[in-house]
Protein backbone atom coordinates (compact mmCIF):
# COMPACT_ATOMS: atom_id res chain seq x y z
CA UNK A 1 0.00 0.00 0.00
CA UNK A 2 1.48 3.15 -1.25
CA UNK A 3 1.95 6.14 1.88
CA UNK A 4 1.92 9.70 1.43
CA UNK A 5 3.63 12.63 3.23
CA UNK A 6 1.54 14.49 5.90
CA UNK A 7 3.08 17.61 7.35
CA UNK A 8 0.90 19.39 10.33
CA UNK A 9 1.63 21.18 13.07
CA UNK A 10 0.90 18.92 16.08
CA UNK A 11 0.00 20.62 19.36
CA UNK A 12 2.41 23.40 18.45
CA UNK A 13 5.18 21.35 17.13
CA UNK A 14 6.07 20.28 13.48
CA UNK A 15 4.89 16.97 12.66
CA UNK A 16 6.00 15.10 9.16
CA UNK A 17 4.52 11.39 9.11
CA UNK A 18 4.03 9.16 6.29
CA UNK A 19 0.08 8.10 6.26
CA UNK A 20 -1.67 5.24 4.30
CA UNK A 21 -4.58 6.35 2.06
CA UNK A 22 -7.71 6.04 3.75
CA UNK A 23 -5.93 6.38 7.34
CA UNK A 24 -7.97 8.25 10.26
CA UNK A 25 -6.29 10.97 12.11
CA UNK A 26 -6.70 9.13 15.30
CA UNK A 27 -4.57 6.25 13.77
CA UNK A 28 -1.78 8.53 12.90
CA UNK A 29 -1.69 10.26 15.88
CA UNK A 30 -1.67 7.25 17.75
CA UNK A 31 0.63 5.03 15.32
CA UNK A 32 2.69 7.06 13.51
CA UNK A 33 2.88 10.65 16.26
CA UNK A 34 3.03 8.61 19.78
CA UNK A 35 0.59 10.89 21.07
CA UNK A 36 -1.94 8.22 22.58
CA UNK A 37 -3.82 10.86 24.46
CA UNK A 38 -7.05 11.03 22.14
CA UNK A 39 -8.78 7.47 22.29
CA UNK A 40 -10.55 5.22 19.75
CA UNK A 41 -14.54 4.47 20.99
CA UNK A 42 -16.92 3.83 18.17
CA UNK A 43 -15.36 4.96 15.34
CA UNK A 44 -18.70 6.32 13.97
CA UNK A 45 -18.84 9.79 15.63
CA UNK A 46 -21.03 8.96 18.39
CA UNK A 47 -19.16 8.50 21.40
CA UNK A 48 -16.75 11.94 21.00
CA UNK A 49 -14.01 10.48 22.61
CA UNK A 50 -11.38 11.32 19.64
CA UNK A 51 -12.55 14.80 19.69
CA UNK A 52 -9.65 16.66 18.73
CA UNK A 53 -8.95 20.43 17.31
CA UNK A 54 -8.29 21.14 14.12
CA UNK A 55 -7.23 24.94 13.87
CA UNK A 56 -9.01 25.47 16.85
CA UNK A 57 -12.34 23.75 15.64
CA UNK A 58 -13.37 20.47 17.50
CA UNK A 59 -13.43 17.48 14.97
CA UNK A 60 -13.41 13.95 15.69
CA UNK A 61 -10.25 12.16 14.61
CA UNK A 62 -11.33 8.90 13.86
CA UNK A 63 -13.57 10.41 11.20
CA UNK A 64 -11.21 12.71 9.89
CA UNK A 65 -9.04 11.62 6.51
CA UNK A 66 -5.65 12.25 8.28
CA UNK A 67 -4.45 13.68 4.89
CA UNK A 68 -7.04 16.75 5.39
CA UNK A 69 -5.05 18.20 8.19
CA UNK A 70 -2.50 19.04 5.33
CA UNK A 71 -0.13 22.24 7.12
CA UNK A 72 -3.48 22.29 9.53
CA UNK A 73 -2.85 23.24 13.41
CA UNK A 74 -4.03 20.04 15.38
CA UNK A 75 -4.53 20.25 19.28
CA UNK A 76 -5.13 17.22 21.66
CA UNK A 77 -5.34 16.94 25.43
CA UNK A 78 -1.65 16.11 25.07
CA UNK A 79 -0.82 19.62 24.55
CA UNK A 80 -2.73 20.98 27.09
CA UNK A 81 -0.51 21.46 30.09
CA UNK A 82 1.56 24.52 30.23
CA UNK A 83 5.27 22.80 31.29
CA UNK A 84 4.07 20.60 34.52
CA UNK A 85 1.05 22.63 35.43
CA UNK A 86 -2.05 21.32 34.55
CA UNK A 87 -4.39 23.06 32.09
CA UNK A 88 -7.49 25.10 34.28
CA UNK A 89 -9.98 22.01 32.82
CA UNK A 90 -7.82 19.40 33.71
CA UNK A 91 -7.27 20.70 37.33
CA UNK A 92 -11.34 21.63 37.65
CA UNK A 93 -11.70 17.66 36.44
CA UNK A 94 -9.53 16.03 38.74
CA UNK A 95 -11.20 18.61 41.95
CA UNK A 96 -14.93 17.86 40.52
CA UNK A 97 -14.36 13.95 40.34
CA UNK A 98 -15.04 14.63 36.72
CA UNK A 99 -13.55 11.57 35.34
CA UNK A 100 -13.81 7.38 36.83
CA UNK A 101 -12.69 5.17 34.07
CA UNK A 102 -11.70 8.25 32.41
CA UNK A 103 -12.56 6.90 28.77
CA UNK A 104 -14.41 9.80 27.96
CA UNK A 105 -11.94 12.53 29.44
CA UNK A 106 -9.79 13.20 26.67
CA UNK A 107 -12.73 14.20 24.50
CA UNK A 108 -14.85 16.24 27.28
CA UNK A 109 -11.61 18.32 27.87
CA UNK A 110 -11.21 19.24 23.93
CA UNK A 111 -14.93 20.18 23.45
CA UNK A 112 -14.56 22.19 26.33
CA UNK A 113 -11.94 23.80 25.34
CA UNK A 114 -13.17 24.67 22.01
CA UNK A 115 -16.05 25.93 23.47
CA UNK A 116 -14.17 28.31 26.32
CA UNK A 117 -12.03 29.41 23.49
CA UNK A 118 -15.45 30.77 21.52
CA UNK A 119 -17.42 31.63 25.15
CA UNK A 120 -15.41 31.83 28.06
CA UNK A 121 -18.68 32.40 29.98
CA UNK A 122 -20.54 30.05 29.30
CA UNK A 123 -23.91 28.98 30.68
CA UNK A 124 -24.90 25.53 32.29
CA UNK A 125 -26.90 24.85 28.93
CA UNK A 126 -24.40 26.07 26.88
CA UNK A 127 -21.67 23.61 28.42
CA UNK A 128 -24.63 21.19 27.83
CA UNK A 129 -24.66 22.14 24.38
CA UNK A 130 -21.22 21.87 24.05
CA UNK A 131 -20.19 18.12 25.29
CA UNK A 132 -23.58 17.12 23.56
CA UNK A 133 -21.76 15.03 20.84
CA UNK A 134 -19.55 13.33 24.26
CA UNK A 135 -20.67 10.53 25.97
CA UNK A 136 -20.00 9.76 29.54
CA UNK A 137 -21.05 6.32 30.75
CA UNK A 138 -19.45 6.59 35.01
CA UNK A 139 -19.92 9.88 35.99
CA UNK A 140 -23.57 11.03 35.31
CA UNK A 141 -22.25 14.75 33.40
CA UNK A 142 -23.05 16.55 36.54
CA UNK A 143 -19.45 16.64 37.56
CA UNK A 144 -17.97 17.15 34.59
CA UNK A 145 -20.29 20.29 33.78
CA UNK A 146 -19.56 21.54 36.90
CA UNK A 147 -15.90 21.29 36.58
CA UNK A 148 -16.46 22.89 33.09
CA UNK A 149 -18.42 25.98 34.56
CA UNK A 150 -15.21 26.17 37.34
CA UNK A 151 -12.40 26.12 35.12
CA UNK A 152 -14.30 28.97 32.40
CA UNK A 153 -14.41 30.91 36.04
CA UNK A 154 -11.10 30.84 36.91
CA UNK A 155 -9.58 31.30 33.61
CA UNK A 156 -11.47 34.38 33.79
CA UNK A 157 -10.69 35.63 37.26
CA UNK A 158 -7.06 35.04 35.38
CA UNK A 159 -7.92 36.93 32.62
CA UNK A 160 -9.31 40.04 34.24
CA UNK A 161 -8.32 39.73 38.02
CA UNK B 1 -8.65 -4.33 -0.34
CA UNK B 2 -6.83 -1.21 -0.53
CA UNK B 3 -8.14 1.94 -0.50
CA UNK B 4 -7.20 5.05 -2.97
CA UNK B 5 -7.89 8.46 -2.05
CA UNK B 6 -7.61 10.94 -5.26
CA UNK B 7 -7.77 14.39 -4.09
CA UNK B 8 -8.85 16.91 -7.08
CA UNK B 9 -8.27 20.89 -7.62
CA UNK B 10 -11.50 21.37 -8.37
CA UNK B 11 -15.33 20.23 -8.05
CA UNK B 12 -15.75 19.52 -11.64
CA UNK B 13 -12.59 16.84 -11.78
CA UNK B 14 -14.26 15.63 -8.76
CA UNK B 15 -17.32 15.47 -10.07
CA UNK B 16 -16.05 13.26 -13.36
CA UNK B 17 -13.26 11.10 -11.22
CA UNK B 18 -16.51 9.87 -9.26
CA UNK B 19 -18.67 8.84 -12.41
CA UNK B 20 -15.23 7.33 -13.72
CA UNK B 21 -15.70 4.59 -10.82
CA UNK B 22 -18.48 2.24 -9.99
CA UNK B 23 -16.39 1.94 -6.71
CA UNK B 24 -15.65 5.61 -5.53
CA UNK B 25 -17.00 7.37 -2.59
CA UNK B 26 -17.18 11.29 -2.63
CA UNK B 27 -15.21 12.66 0.38
CA UNK B 28 -17.14 15.67 2.35
CA UNK B 29 -16.90 16.43 5.84
CA UNK B 30 -15.79 12.56 6.14
CA UNK B 31 -18.63 11.71 8.38
CA UNK B 32 -20.38 9.08 6.41
CA UNK B 33 -17.28 8.08 4.48
CA UNK B 34 -14.95 7.50 7.28
CA UNK B 35 -17.25 5.76 8.86
CA UNK B 36 -17.59 3.31 6.54
CA UNK B 37 -13.90 3.36 6.22
CA UNK B 38 -13.61 2.51 9.70
CA UNK B 39 -16.10 -0.47 9.06
CA UNK B 40 -13.96 -2.05 7.10
CA UNK B 41 -16.37 -2.03 4.28
CA UNK B 42 -15.08 -3.39 0.93
CA UNK B 43 -17.97 -2.25 -1.31
CA UNK B 44 -15.51 1.01 -2.40
CA UNK B 45 -12.17 1.25 -3.12
CA UNK B 46 -11.35 4.74 -4.05
CA UNK B 47 -11.94 8.12 -2.11
CA UNK B 48 -12.60 11.29 -4.21
CA UNK B 49 -12.10 14.41 -2.59
CA UNK B 50 -12.28 18.26 -3.46
CA UNK B 51 -9.43 21.17 -2.63
CA UNK B 52 -11.90 23.72 -3.63
CA UNK B 53 -12.90 26.23 -1.75
CA UNK B 54 -16.06 26.79 -3.99
CA UNK B 55 -17.45 23.98 -2.40
CA UNK B 56 -17.56 26.11 1.11
CA UNK B 57 -19.23 28.90 -0.63
CA UNK B 58 -22.53 30.93 0.90
CA UNK B 59 -24.13 33.01 -1.93
CA UNK B 60 -26.79 35.22 -0.95
CA UNK B 61 -28.88 37.44 -3.88
CA UNK B 62 -32.03 38.77 -3.23
CA UNK B 63 -34.05 35.70 -1.61
CA UNK B 64 -32.07 33.01 -3.08
CA UNK B 65 -29.28 31.57 -0.62
CA UNK B 66 -27.10 29.21 -2.29
CA UNK B 67 -25.11 26.74 0.01
CA UNK B 68 -21.99 25.12 -1.38
CA UNK B 69 -21.95 20.98 -1.32
CA UNK B 70 -19.42 21.61 1.04
CA UNK B 71 -20.27 24.45 3.59
CA UNK B 72 -20.98 22.49 7.08
CA UNK B 73 -23.12 22.59 9.30
CA UNK B 74 -21.01 25.24 11.73
CA UNK B 75 -20.61 27.46 8.98
CA UNK B 76 -24.66 27.48 8.58
CA UNK B 77 -25.36 28.02 12.11
CA UNK B 78 -23.23 30.72 12.95
CA UNK B 79 -24.04 32.54 9.06
CA UNK B 80 -26.21 35.89 10.55
CA UNK B 81 -28.16 35.32 7.26
CA UNK B 82 -28.82 31.65 7.84
CA UNK B 83 -31.18 32.21 11.34
CA UNK B 84 -33.94 30.83 9.52
CA UNK B 85 -31.55 27.69 8.64
CA UNK B 86 -29.95 27.50 12.41
CA UNK B 87 -32.36 25.22 14.20
CA UNK B 88 -31.93 22.79 11.40
CA UNK B 89 -28.10 22.84 11.09
CA UNK B 90 -27.53 22.97 15.11
CA UNK B 91 -29.90 19.63 15.19
CA UNK B 92 -27.32 17.60 13.69
CA UNK B 93 -24.43 16.09 16.32
CA UNK B 94 -22.82 17.84 18.77
CA UNK B 95 -20.46 20.88 17.75
CA UNK B 96 -17.31 18.27 16.11
CA UNK B 97 -19.54 16.68 14.07
CA UNK B 98 -21.35 20.02 12.84
CA UNK B 99 -17.56 21.54 12.24
CA UNK B 100 -17.51 17.99 9.52
CA UNK B 101 -20.67 17.59 8.31
CA UNK B 102 -21.77 19.36 5.23
CA UNK B 103 -24.97 20.35 3.25
CA UNK B 104 -23.79 18.06 0.30
CA UNK B 105 -23.37 14.94 2.78
CA UNK B 106 -26.43 15.28 4.65
CA UNK B 107 -28.28 14.75 1.27
CA UNK B 108 -27.07 11.51 1.16
CA UNK B 109 -26.93 10.74 4.81
CA UNK B 110 -29.44 7.27 5.50
CA UNK B 111 -31.96 6.95 7.46
CA UNK B 112 -32.11 7.89 10.09
CA UNK B 113 -30.46 10.87 9.30
CA UNK B 114 -30.80 13.67 7.13
CA UNK B 115 -32.47 16.20 9.00
CA UNK B 116 -30.90 19.22 7.52
CA UNK B 117 -32.09 17.65 4.23
CA UNK B 118 -35.71 17.83 6.09
CA UNK B 119 -35.46 21.84 6.58
CA UNK B 120 -34.19 21.99 2.69
CA UNK B 121 -36.77 19.94 1.36
CA UNK B 122 -39.72 22.12 3.26
CA UNK B 123 -38.31 25.15 1.23
CA UNK B 124 -38.04 23.60 -2.04
CA UNK B 125 -34.66 23.56 -2.53
CA UNK B 126 -33.05 22.84 -6.08
CA UNK B 127 -30.02 21.00 -6.70
CA UNK B 128 -26.88 22.21 -9.29
CA UNK B 129 -24.64 18.65 -10.07
CA UNK B 130 -21.67 19.23 -10.72
CA UNK B 131 -21.59 19.98 -14.31
CA UNK B 132 -23.80 22.35 -14.11
CA UNK B 133 -27.60 20.51 -14.23
CA UNK B 134 -29.88 21.32 -11.62
CA UNK B 135 -32.99 18.92 -10.21
CA UNK B 136 -35.77 19.35 -7.48
CA UNK B 137 -34.18 18.02 -4.01
CA UNK B 138 -36.88 15.56 -4.69
CA UNK B 139 -35.70 13.99 -7.46
CA UNK B 140 -32.44 13.75 -6.11
CA UNK B 141 -33.61 12.00 -3.27
CA UNK B 142 -35.62 9.60 -5.80
CA UNK B 143 -32.78 8.28 -7.35
CA UNK B 144 -29.69 9.14 -4.38
CA UNK B 145 -27.63 6.52 -4.94
CA UNK B 146 -27.24 6.67 -9.26
CA UNK B 147 -26.59 10.74 -8.38
CA UNK B 148 -23.40 12.05 -9.34
CA UNK B 149 -21.33 15.03 -7.06
CA UNK B 150 -23.98 18.30 -5.78
CA UNK B 151 -21.93 21.01 -5.97
CA UNK B 152 -24.65 23.03 -4.29
CA UNK B 153 -28.16 23.55 -2.99
CA UNK B 154 -30.06 26.41 -3.63
CA UNK B 155 -33.70 27.59 -1.37
CA UNK B 156 -35.12 30.35 -1.31
CA UNK B 157 -35.34 32.32 2.50
CA UNK B 158 -38.22 32.70 3.98
CA UNK B 159 -39.90 36.34 3.44
CA UNK B 160 -40.59 36.14 7.46
CA UNK B 161 -38.54 33.73 9.52
CA UNK B 162 -41.17 32.82 11.81
CA UNK B 163 -42.96 31.67 8.61
CA UNK B 164 -40.57 29.02 8.52
CA UNK B 165 -40.12 25.98 11.48
CA UNK B 166 -38.31 23.16 12.18
CA UNK B 167 -38.92 20.54 15.22
CA UNK B 168 -36.44 17.09 15.71
CA UNK B 169 -38.06 14.61 17.81
CA UNK B 170 -35.50 12.44 19.36
CA UNK B 171 -35.05 10.57 23.13
CA UNK B 172 -31.70 11.36 24.28
CA UNK B 173 -31.12 14.88 25.14
CA UNK B 174 -29.94 17.06 24.47
CA UNK B 175 -28.42 15.36 21.16
CA UNK B 176 -29.67 12.06 20.08
CA UNK B 177 -30.70 10.59 16.81
CA UNK B 178 -34.38 11.28 15.24
CA UNK B 179 -37.18 9.58 15.97
CA UNK B 180 -38.98 12.04 13.53
CA UNK B 181 -38.00 15.73 12.19
CA UNK B 182 -40.24 17.92 10.87
CA UNK B 183 -40.26 21.20 8.78
CA UNK B 184 -42.96 23.58 8.14
CA UNK B 185 -43.15 26.42 5.47
CA UNK B 186 -46.10 28.54 6.85
CA UNK B 187 -46.39 31.75 4.76
CA UNK B 188 -49.87 33.80 5.54
CA UNK B 189 -51.50 36.03 3.67
CA UNK B 190 -54.74 37.58 5.23
CA UNK B 191 -54.30 34.91 8.26
CA UNK B 192 -54.26 32.10 5.97
CA UNK B 193 -52.02 29.87 5.32
CA UNK B 194 -50.78 30.08 1.25
CA UNK B 195 -48.17 27.92 -0.30
CA UNK B 196 -47.32 25.65 2.74
CA UNK B 197 -44.50 23.24 2.66
CA UNK B 198 -44.07 20.53 5.14
CA UNK B 199 -41.33 17.71 4.98
CA UNK B 200 -40.69 14.92 7.27
CA UNK B 201 -37.09 12.90 8.21
CA UNK B 202 -37.17 9.54 9.62
CA UNK B 203 -40.48 8.55 8.19
CA UNK B 204 -39.34 6.95 5.10
CA UNK B 205 -36.35 5.82 3.58
CA UNK B 206 -35.20 9.75 2.69
CA UNK B 207 -37.26 12.66 4.00
CA UNK B 208 -39.91 13.29 2.16
CA UNK B 209 -42.69 16.02 1.55
CA UNK B 210 -46.47 15.22 2.23
CA UNK B 211 -48.39 16.71 -0.14
CA UNK B 212 -51.51 16.08 1.17
CA UNK B 213 -50.93 17.76 4.45
CA UNK B 214 -50.30 20.78 2.64
CA UNK B 215 -53.14 21.14 1.10
CA UNK B 216 -55.10 20.81 3.62
CA UNK B 217 -53.46 23.56 5.31
CA UNK B 218 -53.87 25.61 2.18
CA UNK B 219 -56.58 28.82 2.96
CA UNK B 220 -56.40 26.99 6.73
CA UNK B 221 -55.85 28.98 9.89
CA UNK B 222 -53.25 28.55 12.24
CA UNK B 223 -54.81 27.74 14.95
CA UNK B 224 -56.38 24.35 16.45
CA UNK B 225 -59.82 24.08 13.75
CA UNK B 226 -57.70 25.18 11.15
CA UNK B 227 -55.26 22.84 11.34
CA UNK B 228 -57.34 19.72 12.18
CA UNK B 229 -57.98 18.44 8.43
CA UNK B 230 -53.73 18.47 8.01
CA UNK B 231 -53.37 16.49 11.55
CA UNK B 232 -55.35 13.51 10.06
CA UNK B 233 -53.56 13.45 7.30
CA UNK B 234 -50.90 13.77 9.31
CA UNK B 235 -49.13 10.11 7.84
CA UNK B 236 -51.13 9.61 5.02
CA UNK B 237 -49.16 7.30 2.64
CA UNK B 238 -46.18 6.45 4.70
CA UNK B 239 -44.92 3.17 6.68
CA UNK B 240 -42.17 4.50 8.22
CA UNK B 241 -38.94 2.44 8.92
CA UNK B 242 -38.24 0.42 11.96
CA UNK B 243 -35.38 0.88 13.58
CA UNK B 244 -33.18 0.38 17.10
CA UNK B 245 -34.46 4.35 17.70
CA UNK B 246 -38.40 3.63 17.33
CA UNK B 247 -40.54 1.43 15.50
CA UNK B 248 -42.51 1.82 12.93
CA UNK B 249 -45.66 1.89 14.25
CA UNK B 250 -44.20 4.60 17.22
CA UNK B 251 -43.11 6.96 14.42
CA UNK B 252 -46.88 6.51 13.11
CA UNK B 253 -48.68 7.04 16.35
CA UNK B 254 -46.84 10.24 17.52
CA UNK B 255 -45.92 11.76 13.82
CA UNK B 256 -49.31 13.74 14.29
CA UNK B 257 -48.61 14.82 17.99
CA UNK B 258 -45.89 16.25 17.20
CA UNK B 259 -46.83 18.43 13.77
CA UNK B 260 -49.48 20.13 16.45
CA UNK B 261 -46.89 21.32 18.40
CA UNK B 262 -44.96 22.45 15.47
CA UNK B 263 -47.99 24.20 13.86
CA UNK B 264 -49.82 25.65 17.07
CA UNK B 265 -46.70 26.00 19.52
CA UNK B 266 -45.21 23.38 22.15
CA UNK B 267 -47.95 23.44 24.79
CA UNK B 268 -50.37 22.78 22.25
Amino acid sequence: MSKKPLQFIHNGRAEAVFVEDGQNLLDVLRREVGDLTAKYGCGQGACGTCTILVDGQPQLSCLTLAETVEGKSVETTGGMMDGSELHPLQAAFMDHFAAQCGYCTPGMLMAANALLRQNPNPSRDEVVEAIGGNICRCTGYQPIIDAILEAAGKMSQRRYG
Amino acid sequence: MSLQVTTCASLDEAGRALSASQTAKYLGGGTLVMRWVNEGDQSFNEIVRTTDSAAQRIDISGERVTLGAGVTMAMVAEHRDLVFLAPAARSVGGPAIRTMATVGGNLFAHHPYGDFTTALLALDAEVTMAGGQTQPLETLLAQRDRAGLVMSVTVNRPRNPSDFRFSKVARVKPKGISVLSIAALLPQQGGAISGARIAYGAMAPTPVRMPSVEQALEGARLDAAGVSSALARATDGLDPPTDPIATGWYRQEVAPVHLRRLLLGDSA
